[in-house]
């Protein structure tokens, strides 16, 4: 059996998920924060159940490329029963959703979920009213604190087995006849579909694409016919069709909600007295960088204090080993290969890798990232981005695979371009880690701040020569504003752990077996060949020792592989005393910047294609190579 | 008649036309705006930056070159006093 968890962003499905299948799919406090499906076995009552987690949709319309995703898997993959996650505080609006989601006639069961923030919005909502008006079961829920989700998944085992929702049909006539003539005109046509010819017919009224490609798939011959029927029901009411069904929709939620629904008081709390200063025209700018800037020096302080006992621990432990085991045998290069992936996952990732998690888990739960894409809205402009690309440009600070996939919820494919190559470019925990452990670390936090601001800047001017080149609609920033939300402890252990697996499960072996064959390549001398093949790059244009070359190779598969295989090449925990201070600096320079790992190209692949992968790839060496060499320079005036 | 991105900020306002393709409007009908709806601008930022909206106790961003598409007629000559300055 399998059932779906659909509803509009930000409306606590992945939560409730969460709730059932364990911390699998990452929350967070914005709207499109899920823009792929998540699918886990859950037992509920005894019963193996499939549960797929999938991504927000305002509307059952596929013209948005977020929401392409939800309404694929509802029309084309196999399920039993859709569980309607609803923001109780928003119901009005998520209602919309809901009638569309009737007119699939399969068994369904509404969450009403978030109902202690429609408490605070001072709303009063009866629930049992609400489940006779909409014909199905509504069971009321606190997702983040598990309230009422049994109840849920006991009515939706039951509801499963028991009748399907009937479609509403109160549309008004005009839209009434035109759907019944579609749908008669479909029919005569012979058009099979999965869904029912209502909804399809209602769908081809709104102008979707998605569903009139389907019709014209199968059915060519009525083409003419549906286009005079669109056109004389935009003429009865003098709006395009798909606003006048989308009207028609709103006024029958606004009616439901008006029957069962009070508005009284709402509360007024901490949280509206905060965000009027984090959104007011004049503080709202300056408390954003002194929040980043905590962030910085928070992350910056707690790794250094977990650093400096950690890294002298492992040296003693170093100089033991090699005592016994001497690095030019071959027993001795093993070892210390091992040795020294383990120590570098353990004493340079992990304290920096840690805090920051932690501090973007918080960023993202709070709700401060939209606040921010509203606030650097008028920066976005100037580059020919919007606010909505701060998202995926924030997210690309944790890890730059998901930073690109979130450009989904851009609505133009020239926006999802252009953010997605600038999201390339920002610094991954991974390259975070490097200019930490490196910059940071050595040469103090101001200089490691330095590199960020230049990175921000070589980003904004890059943004501004693509957006000249890719010519393209962008519609300007539609976001929502959820409300602010106090993080739980619980959720961001959850999320912390969820996003430090992925480092200890796929990077650490990763770091260690790298490792590993770069001792093995150093030992048998393989090594300083390909280290001589590299020198044109490493020795002549970088200024670095050739020993390098390999740890900038292996970085292509892992940002962080780059400082553990330094220590590795160079031989040392203490790099200031093998790197000047110049080195120090071009190395993270070119590391920050050049070629996104593997597993960023693979994504950019597959979410633009392979030549768009392909320059936005070069054009990071160029400019790697360009800043690198700036950088020299810089260094030889001072 | 006046557009969402010139309207005094704390008006209550009734949206009376969305210009522009069939892309904005449709995004902002499923983000719950629609002609004959009440809404008001809650905060505007500076610079020609974006506008805060509120509608049915939702905040939504729109970027100026959004805003200035939605035609709006005010419904109340007083600005209604928000409820965080109330209390």
């Amino acid at each position: 059996m399998r059932f779906l968890l659909a509803g509009q962003p930000n409306s606590g499905k992945s939560t409730i998920f969460n709730a059932i299948a364990g911390y699998r799919a990452a929350t967070a406090n914005f709207p499109g924060s899920s823009v792929t499906y998540t699918l886990s076995r859950a037992l509920i009552h005894g019963r193996e159940v499939d549960v797929v987690d999938l991504p927000g949709m305002y509307s059952l319309t596929s013209a948005s490329p977020d929401a392409g995703e939800a309404v694929r898997f509802v029309a084309e993959e196999d399920w039993d029963l859709i569980i309607n996650v609803v923001d109780a505080s928003r119901l009005e609006r998520s209602l919309e959703l809901t009638l569309q989601l009737l007119q699939l006639e399969r068994p369904m069961v509404v969450a009403l979920n978030m109902m202690d923030e429609a408490e605070r919005h001072g709303m009063t909502i009866d629930a049992e009213a609400l489940g006779r008006k909409l014909g199905v079961p509504v069971v009321p829920t606190v997702g983040r604190r598990g309230q009422g989700l049994k109840d849920l998944f006991r009515t939706a085992l039951q509801a499963a087995h028991g009748g399907s929702a009937a479609g509403t049909g109160c549309f008004d006539k005009e839209v009434k006849t035109a759907v019944a003539r579609v749908k008669n005109l479909l029919e005569d046509a012979g058009f099979q579909s999965r869904l029912p010819t209502t909804l399809v017919a209602t769908k081809v009224l709104e102008l979707d694409p998605y569903f009139r490609e389907k019709v014209r798939q199968s059915a060519p011959q009525v083409e003419n016919d549906l286009d005079a029927i669109i056109e004389n029901l935009q003429e009865i009411h003098g709006w395009s069709a798909d606003q006048v069904v989308s009207g028609c929709r709103h006024a029958m939620a606004h009616t439901i909600w008006d029957a069962i629904g009070q508005l009284g008081r709402p509360k007024v709390g901490w949280r509206e007295r905060v965000d009027r200063l984090l959104l007011h025209p004049w503080s709202g700018g300056p408390l954003m960088v002194l929040i980043l800037s905590t962030v910085f020096y928070l992350v910056f302080g707690v790794g250094r204090l977990l650093e400096a006992p950690l890294v002298g621990w492992f040296d003693g432990m170093q100089a033991v080993m090699e005592g016994r085991f001497p690095p030019e045998t071959l027993a001795g290069a093993v070892l210390s290969g091992v040795f020294l992936g383990v120590a570098g996952g353990l004493t340079i990732v992990l304290p920096y890798l840690l805090p920051f998690l932690i501090a973007l888990a918080v960023l993202e739960d709070s709700g401060y990232l939209p606040r921010m894409a509203y606030i650097l809205d008028n920066l976005m402009h100037r580059i020919g981005l919007h606010g909505k690309s701060v998202l995926p440009l924030i997210l690309g600070y944790g890890c730059s695979v998901p930073a690109i996939m979130a450009t989904r919820i851009l609505e133009s494919k020239r926006d999802r371009r252009i953010t997605a190559a600038l999201a390339s470019f920002i610094p991954c925990s991974a390259r975070t880690i490097v200019i930490y452990g490196l910059v940071a670390a050595y040469l103090g936090p101001l200089w490691a701040l330095g590199i960020y601001i230049l990175n921000l800047v070589v980003i904004m001017v890059i943004g501004r020569v693509l957006s000249q080149f890719l010519k393209g609609r962008s519609p300007g920033l539609i976001l929502e504003i959820p409300s602010l939300a106090l993080p739980t402890v619980k959720t961001m252990v959850a999320k912390t752990w969820l996003s430090l697996k992925e480092f200890l499960i796929i990077a650490w072996p990763v770091l260690v077996v790298s490792s590993l064959v770069l001792a093995l390549l150093e030992c048998f001398g393989a090594g300083a060949f390909l280290n001589d093949a590299l020198t044109p790059l490493t020795v002549w244009t970088l200024g670095l020792p050739a020993a390098v070359g390999m740890t900038l190779i292996f970085g292509v598969l892992r940002k962080e592989l780059t400082l553990v295989m330094l220590v590795q090449a160079m031989g040392t925990n203490q790099l200031d005393q093998v790197l000047t201070n110049e080195q120090l600096v071009v190395f993270t320079l070119f590391v920050v910047f050049y070629v996104p790992c593997a597993a960023t190209v693979a994504a950019m692949a597959r979410e633009l294609g392979w030549k768009d992968t392909a320059w936005i790839s070069g054009l990071t060496v160029v400019v790697a190579l360009v800043l690198s060499v700036a950088g020299r320079m810089v260094f030889a005036v001072i | 008649m006046t557009t969402l991105d010139t309207v005094d900020v704390l008006r209550k306002t009734r949206v009376v036309f969305i210009e522009g393709g069939q892309g904005v409007g449709a995004h902002l009908n499923t983000l719950g705006i629609h002609v004959g709806d009440c809404l008001e601008v809650v905060e505007r930022a500076p610079f020609r930056g974006p506008v805060l909206i509120e509608i049915n106790g939702t905040r939504l961003a729109l970027g100026r070159g959004v805003a200035c598409r939605v035609r709006v007629e005010a419904i109340e000559d007083r600005p209604v006093v928000p409820a965080v300055r109330a209390s």
